[in-house]
């Protein structure tokens, strides 16, 4: 739940009075054309950004994210791209996923107490049960630059969910994927909420947001310019100004 | 053949030290990209401490354990104190204020403990026993194998089978995807830090009784010695900081026992100009990549 968001690099502003609400087990899509702020307000989520200007709550409290402390706070971020520890292997990028339920410390793992290493385990077999739900438990020894880009988003989404988030925060999951990946991802994220899991998503793909989102808000320059259910947003002729920047119809006639 | 032999046990027997010490380096290189110029002081001043505490106690032992526990302590505090504050600045800023460090430690060690060699004890004995009647390798060198074997297999079952060692190989690839995850970046940098303090110490302690003895600048050349062996293994990759150690060892073991002893501050930094002109990133660079 965000209200009066409002973020300004010197003098651009990025965010302004931004107010949007995932309520539990739904799937909230954000869109909007290239630098409308979509990005900057994971960022502002995640703590990476400190808004100028309103406030945040998670769950019925006030938020003021950091980074490290979000992954207890049951919020889990993809990134564009496939953001993957190079030099990890593909169960080890996910086992980092999970670390926030680790709790041996440096100095037992320094005395090699056992421990550390019935944690390093737990978090091996939750890793292992994560990529094979989704499908890639026999990858799980590959290193991620091994690996098609397709699956490398899909490591990517496994290390976000083997934290069992109750909110996901997804950062154009759908980019650089072909037709079939999509399908497949629309039905995964489509899942997420029987599962107690709610989507923040943020999307380029149209007819992916438009499948699984529940509500969408679209951002323009950093404002909300319209709020509401997939059918009301694809008929919204703001919506369709703020893409094509000119009157809908008008440039259906001007492009051939 | 007897020299030979005695040359190669005696490099490997350095290296080894070397590898130990490069390691260090690569710990702190890879969580930070910060070289820590300070590595040899911080080792010293452990070394001076086991000195007192030996003395004090009668015991070498008692000194060697205090010695690497205050490693620790040291690396950690480094960190928080001084390193922390340079972290994100530009790389020449971590450089001075390493080199900084080594004055500070140097100046401070001389007021304590005076600027003359004080006797650095081994606790084995450094005469080599001999097999068919050929001298091949002392107890001590012995010691120093088995030490730095220890040493290193804990360092890769720390980072290879604990969640703490896999949190740290994270932070140092990706510091801002690791925050996201929930790992907190900034303690485990002062954790690597803590862990070459620790690495270092040892180091320290080792090769002090092989050299001249105690002495606040001890640990310079070995610094040198151990910088090359890091930049020969590629100072991103552990597994390389032992080979360039070893490396680094044997070819001054033969470059001082056939050639000139004279002559082997020359030969690490030939090596060394070597390695940068032929391969720069190292001969175990190509493994891992990393982007920046």
């Amino acid at each position: 739940m965000l209200s009066g968001i409002g973020v300004r690099f010197g003098g651009l502003v990025a965010l302004d009075d931004v107010s949007l609400q995932v309520p539990d087990d739904t799937v909230v899509g954000i869109i909007g054309p290239n630098g409308a702020g979509k990005t900057t307000l994971f960022n502002v989520v995640c703590g990476f950004v400190r808004p100028q200007a309103g406030s945040m709550s998670w769950q019925g409290a006030p938020l003021r994210p950091k980074p490290q402390r979000l992954a207890r706070l049951g919020i889990a971020r993809t990134l564009q791209g496939d953001g993957l520890f190079a030099g990890l292997t593909v169960l080890e990028n996910v086992m980092v996923g999970a670390t926030r339920f680790a709790r041996a410390g440096f100095g037992q793992g320094l005395l090699g107490l056992p421990g550390s290493a019935r944690d390093e385990r737990a978090l091996r077999e939750q890793a292992l049960a994560c990529l094979d739900q989704l499908g890639m438990a026999d990858q799980a020894d590959r290193m991620p630059g091994s690996l098609p880009y397709p699956l490398r988003k899909r490591v990517g989404l496994a290390r976000a969910l083997v934290s069992r988030p109750k909110l996901l925060l997804l950062d154009e999951p759908a980019g650089g994927l072909g037709g079939e990946d999509v399908d497949e991802l629309a039905a995964l994220i489509r899942g997420l909420p029987g599962q107690g899991c709610a989507v923040l998503l943020v999307e380029h793909h149209m007819d992916l947001v438009m499948q699984v989102s529940e509500h969408i808000v679209v951002l323009d320059f950093g404002r909300v310019i319209a709020a509401g259910p997939p059918d009301k947003i694809r008929d919204d002729p703001a919506v369709a100004e703020a893409y094509l920047g000119t009157e809908a119809g008008e440039a259906s006639v001007s492009q051939p | 053949m007897d020299r030979f032999v005695f040359l190669t046990v005696d490099g490997l027997s350095r290296g080894a030290v070397y590898a130990a010490f490069a390691l260090a380096l690569v710990l702190i290189w890879r969580g930070t990209r910060i070289i820590n110029f300070a590595q040899g002081v911080m080792a010293v001043v452990t070394a001076y401490l086991a000195y007192s505490i030996s003395n004090a106690t009668g015991s070498y032992w008692v000194g060697f354990i205090v010695a690497l526990a205050s490693g620790l302590v040291l690396g950690a505090v480094v960190e928080l104190a001084v390193m922390r504050r340079v972290e994100h600045a530009p790389p020449l800023n971590a450089v001075i204020v390493a080199l900084g460090l080594v004055l500070f430690g140097q100046g401070v060690l001389g007021m304590i403990y005076g600027n003359q060699y004080r006797p650095a004890e081994a606790p084995f004995s450094r005469v080599a026993m001999t097999v068919a009647g050929v001298p091949v390798v002392s107890r001590y060198d012995l010691f120093v194998f088995g030490a730095v074997l220890v040493l290193m297999l804990a360092v890769a079952a720390l980072f290879t089978r604990t969640a703490t060692g896999l949190r740290m190989r994270a932070a140092a690839f990706e510091p801002m995807v690791s925050r996201l995850l929930g790992v907190n970046v900034a303690r485990t940098l002062t954790l690597g830090w803590a862990l070459a303090g620790l690495v270092g110490a040892l180091a320290g302690l080792l090769v002090l009784p092989t050299g001249l003895g105690l002495h606040p600048t001890a640990m310079d050349l070995v610094f040198v010695s151990a910088f090359t062996a890091a930049v020969v293994g590629g100072l991103d990759s552990p597994a390389g900081a032992v080979v360039g150690g070893l490396v680094v060892g044997l070819v001054l073991s033969y470059v001082g026992g056939y050639v000139d002893s004279a002559a082997t501050p020359l030969a690490v930094l030939g090596l060394l100009v070597a390695v940068l002109l032929v391969r720069p990133g190292g001969l175990f660079s190509g493994t891992t990549a990393r982007r920046v």
